[in-house]
């Protein structure tokens, strides 16, 4: 990929709990770009989304965002870098005490003087971009998986970040509120001028949307190219992914002893 | 041989590393302490986040404290005049209801229904908070939340823990009164005004303010690192809830024996 990177990763080497997490990854995130990470559970993906957010410092190697070392800021560097930040979680993590509404004001309330007539604005802008400016007074226990997602998209971008990030944003949605999240990221991303990291498993709704991929494995990059270069690929581990194949490069079964030796007992636990 | 004194030897490891942890987790607790009371500005610029933890705290425990109130004063009144009357002194009963409250009672019961009530409310929420990854949506939106969450909270139980300690004992007193002047006849007047000469403003209120204000630094604290400190699932959360009455009503009967030694006169 061309143009300036916004996100630079060299060398990222995590580990935690005594496991090595992520173990050497590069990579360069151009700006106004939509890149999805991808990988099986526990490859290592939503480790390196809380690198790029300033929550975990690597063990060796470096993370920049928009030219900023993240691990070598202090807290109140690392604040002011995650005010242009957004984030979605993968279950929304919307406040559930207080309404849609009051959770898109939020960071509006937190982070800026903005008289309380524009914040409302602000927020219908906001809400009518994700299609739920019928639904501001409603609270999030009320909301359906679907809408809650959205929700939380209209929250990340309340404050128009340079950097939105996703953490599984499709899991657990029906394919109608899969496709409109998943449209939802592109246009807002567009919109905004922003940069997008998405990290999902779904990789039909992601070659529709996103700039780039990267594969990733046992902490580490295994392939990468744009959405056509990943549906021509050969790459074994790609094509297990893109197929959805049960066994190949990424094993059905966890290692472990033989069955035998299972049940003879000569090995437990 | 060799297998006991291997069990031994594993036993031994495991009692060392549990008290390692629990050393570990207080000086945890204490930096928690330390870094909430830094973060603390901000809740007292934002008077509208400790007057909602105030109301959750506080007037949502009012019904429990109040009943639970009235009935230890009727108590303290009926037990109270069947010891007085042998001595024939039973004109003293509001001396005894007053001062077993106001010193004791009240402070203590108080706390430790606060602890049940507020304390694990408080718990449970942090936790869930934590655990829909409510509190890390906030930090990653640049907002403390040990300033936006955790300060509020605890400063809402340390204001609400006297008042509640002054309405248990002001029911309690009422109970009192109700058992001994209204139905079994002890003079109202000798009630009130023994009463008045008897309670002292600096060794006895003011002591049991000092009192009910530390259970609420106590138990406030207990509950907030609990939540905080939980494991992120439902049993997690669960026990977090266990251990925040548990602990709290140990260090309020705890904290209740060394501050009543440093107050006792002995005269």
């Amino acid at each position: 990929m061309s143009s300036t990177p916004l996100i630079s990763i060299d060398s990222l080497h995590v580990g935690y709990a005594g496991a090595k997490v992520l173990r050497g990854i590069d990579m360069h995130i151009p700006q106004g770009k939509v890149v999805a990470i991808m990988g099986g559970s526990g490859c290592g993906k939503t480790t390196l989304l809380r690198c790029i957010g300033g929550q975990l410092k690597p063990s060796t190697g470096s993370v920049q965002v928009a030219g900023q070392v993240v691990h070598e800021l202090d807290e109140t560097g690392l604040y002011a870098l995650r005010r242009k930040m957004g984030m979605l979680f993968q279950f929304g993590a919307l406040f559930t005490d207080i309404s849609v509404f009051e959770n898109i004001a939020f960071p509006m309330r937190e982070h800026t003087d903005l008289p309380e007539s524009m914040i409302r604005d602000l927020v219908y802008l906001k809400l009518e971009a994700v299609g739920l400016r019928g639904a501001a007074h409603k609270m999030p226990g009320e909301l359906s998986g679907g809408m809650a997602r959205r929700v939380a998209l209209a929250r990340a971008v309340a404050l128009d970040p340079m950097l939105i990030m996703y953490d599984e944003p499709f899991t657990g949605l029906d394919p109608i509120s899969l496709g409109i999240v998943g449209q939802l990221i592109r246009k807002l991303n567009d919109a905004l001028g922003a940069t997008s990291l998405m990290v999902t498993h779904d990789i039909h709704e992601s070659l529709q949307i996103v700039d780039y991929i990267y594969f990733v494995s046992a902490g580490k990059i295994v392939a990468e190219g744009t959405p056509d270069e990943i549906r021509a690929s050969s790459d074994p581990f790609v094509h297990q992914f893109v197929h959805a194949e049960v066994d190949g490069p990424v094993p059905f079964h966890v290692p472990a002893p033989s069955l035998a030796e299972a049940f003879l007992g000569a090995t437990h636990g | 041989m060799a297998n006991l004194l291997q069990g031994l030897r594993e036993r031994l490891q495991a009692l060392g590393q549990g008290a390692i942890d629990r050393i570990w987790r207080l000086g945890f607790a204490s930096r928690f302490f330390i870094a909430v009371l830094r973060q603390s500005a901000s809740t007292f610029l934002r008077p509208r986040l400790l007057l909602r933890e105030i109301f959750f705290s506080g007037v949502l425990s009012l019904i429990i404290i109040s009943v639970s109130g009235l009935f230890v004063g009727l108590v303290l009144g009926l037990q109270g005049y069947e010891t007085l009357q042998r001595y024939g002194s039973s004109e003293a009963l509001g001396v005894l209801v007053s001062l077993s409250l106001v010193r004791e009672l009240g402070p203590v019961v108080a706390a430790l229904l606060f602890a049940a009530r507020g304390g694990t409310s408080v718990t449970a929420e942090i936790g869930l908070m934590k655990a829909t990854e409510q509190l890390m949506a906030m930090d990653m939106m640049a907002v403390n939340p040990l300033a936006r969450v955790v300060a509020p909270r605890f400063w809402g139980g340390v204001i609400t823990m006297p008042l509640l300690a002054a309405i248990f004992s002001m029911m309690g007193v009422f109970g009192g009164w109700l058992i001994g002047v209204v139905f079994i006849g002890v003079d109202d007047g000798a009630f009130w005004s023994q009463m008045q000469a008897a309670v002292d403003f600096r060794f006895d209120i003011l002591n049991g303010v000092i009192k009910s204000f530390v259970f609420g630094v106590a138990v406030a604290l207990i509950a907030v690192f609990e939540g905080y400190d939980s494991v992120p699932t439902a049993e997690g959360v669960s026990r977090a809830i266990t251990r925040t009455v548990v602990t709290s009503s140990l260090a309020i009967l705890a904290l209740d024996f060394v501050l009543t030694s440093f107050m006792f006169r002995g005269a």
